[in-house]
């Protein structure tokens, strides 16, 4: 193979190397998105989990809960601070959603900074959304 | 129990402790999530780049493309036209199929003794190197490009595509990524042959040990990120990003498996411009598949030639003629 040949080659494979550094510089980067408490949640001060266990545990969590409720009928949950909670998405006050009443700020936020669509929404619905 | 392995294995195991425990112990997060991860690409590229430069400047004086079929002869005879090309686009062809089908691999043969009486030796065609190869680069290419969710934000459409489709069996939660598994899977697998085919074996170094050992590593805490003990993914992200637009940032509550995983990919960043794993840049330049066989058609000079006096038959009759006229010597001219 020419040696022109080569060189182009190797610039290529350099740039497409590099790729995740000249992209951020060309494009508009996101900032990562701040957690906060907002509506009931803010005043509830309490989870089903604590706040690190719940950001790297909290899908894991939802889909024990999925089989709990679907399989074995057991809606019932009890926290690690003793309080008992409804295993449920979307559905009534002690829900997910309806203490965390802004689904955009709650779920979507993280999921699309790092680029994770989880099918929840597929048969669950916000209830904001039912209104 | 064999050295060429134990060895590579026990290093892979030191490397992960060294970052697991620089981590949790020591606090050095900067080291390990940042200084390492700048050195390691800078380490690869440089590497990358002085080899290539290397190969591109050495001779290749001889046409030597490799014969797979019936080369260019007789219009009436038909041609291999990409197991044995005469033209570049023939070459194009055949160098496709070569890096994305791994074609040459696909006609691998083992030799054994066969079972009958006569106890002959045999050759026959093993196509589970080329399956497990096949598996191995294509899920480590799916891996390698949906890590790019880490290092853009917001993540393009056409790896969100890739996460989609290599999620597509909506299995658990998170949801289960078929890349990461066939990867470790076809990695074990290849790691087998060379423990446990004596033949292989025989011929396997440290060296081809170390970059499987070294990508088991990753993979598996990799997996266990993801699937078992669970990271704070946007801390991460919040990681890798700081990296890529140059303002480090060190999250929280980020452990050291992270760490650990980390800094075997800096290892295998690093260590790839120097070892085998190079064939991802050679395999463009290997002279018995890139170059067309024409040298019937075509008059191939070495390209180092350089100017010999010579002397003509012109010049030698010019020298002796009247000896050759004497001797009655035929010569071209008489005077």
């Amino acid at each position: 193979m020419s040696k022109n040949t080569i060189m182009a080659g190797l610039a290529v494979f350099v740039l497409a190397v590099l790729s995740p550094f000249w992209f951020n510089l060309i494009t508009t980067t996101q900032a990562a998105p701040k957690p906060e408490l907002l509506g009931k949640a803010a005043t509830a001060k309490k989870c089903v989990l604590d706040k690190y266990n719940m950001r790297a545990e909290h899908m894991y969590l939802l889909d024990v809960w999925r089989n709990s409720v679907v399989r074995l009928g057991d809606r019932k949950y009890t926290g690690t601070n003793g309080q008992t909670f409804n295993m449920s998405l979307s559905t009534g006050e002690n829900s997910c959603l309806g203490c965390h009443e802004d689904k955009a700020k709650f779920c979507d936020s993280c999921h699309n900074y790092a680029s994770v669509s989880p099918y929840c929404w597929d048969c669950h619905t916000n209830p904001k959304e039912i209104k | 129990m064999n050295q060429r392995y134990l060895i590579p294995l026990t290093a892979v195991f030191l490397l992960f402790l060294l970052a697991y425990t620089g981590v949790e112990g020591l606090g050095l997060q900067v080291v390990f999530g940042v200084l390492i991860p700048y050195l390691a690409v800078a380490a690869f590229l440089i590497g990358f780049v002085i080899k290539v430069k290397g190969w591109a400047a050495s001779a290749v004086p001889f046409r030597i493309p490799t014969t797979c079929g019936q080369q260019k002869s007789l219009p009436w005879i038909k041609q291999n036209t990409i197991d044995n090309p005469n033209t570049s686009a023939g070459v194009f062809v055949r160098m496709l199929l070569e890096i994305f089908a791994f074609r040459s691999l696909f006609r691998n043969t083992k030799a054994a003794f066969n079972r009958h009486a006569s106890n002959r030796l045999s050759y026959s065609w093993e196509i589970f190197l080329w399956v497990g190869a096949l598996a191995f680069h294509y899920a480590f290419l799916v891996v390698l490009l949906r890590h790019l969710r880490f290092f853009t934000a917001p993540v393009p459409g056409c790896i969100q595509l890739i996460e989609y489709l290599d999620g597509i069996v909506q299995v658990g939660l998170p949801g289960l990524f078929i890349s990461g598994p066939v990867l470790l899977l076809a990695a074990l697998f290849l790691l087998s042959r060379r423990v446990l085919d004596a033949k292989v074996s025989y011929i396997s170094q440290a060296a081809d040990y170390f970059p499987l050992f070294l990508i088991i590593g990753i993979a598996i805490t990799g997996i266990a990120m993801r699937y078992f003990t669970k990271v704070d993914i946007i801390g991460i992200k919040e990681l890798t990003m700081g990296l890529a637009t140059f303002h480090p940032h060190i999250p929280e509550e980020v452990g050291g498996l992270f760490y650990g995983h980390l800094f075997l990919v800096s290892i295998l960043f690093a260590y790839f411009p120097m070892s085998k794993l190079m064939h991802m840049g050679g395999i463009f330049l290997s002279p018995t598949r890139n170059m067309a066989n024409n040298t019937r058609a075509k008059r191939h000079v070495n390209p180092w030639n350089y100017d010999v006096p010579i002397h003509t038959y012109e010049q030698y009759e010019d020298h002796f003629r009247d000896k050759m006229i004497e001797a009655g010597l035929p010569v071209d001219k008489k005077e």
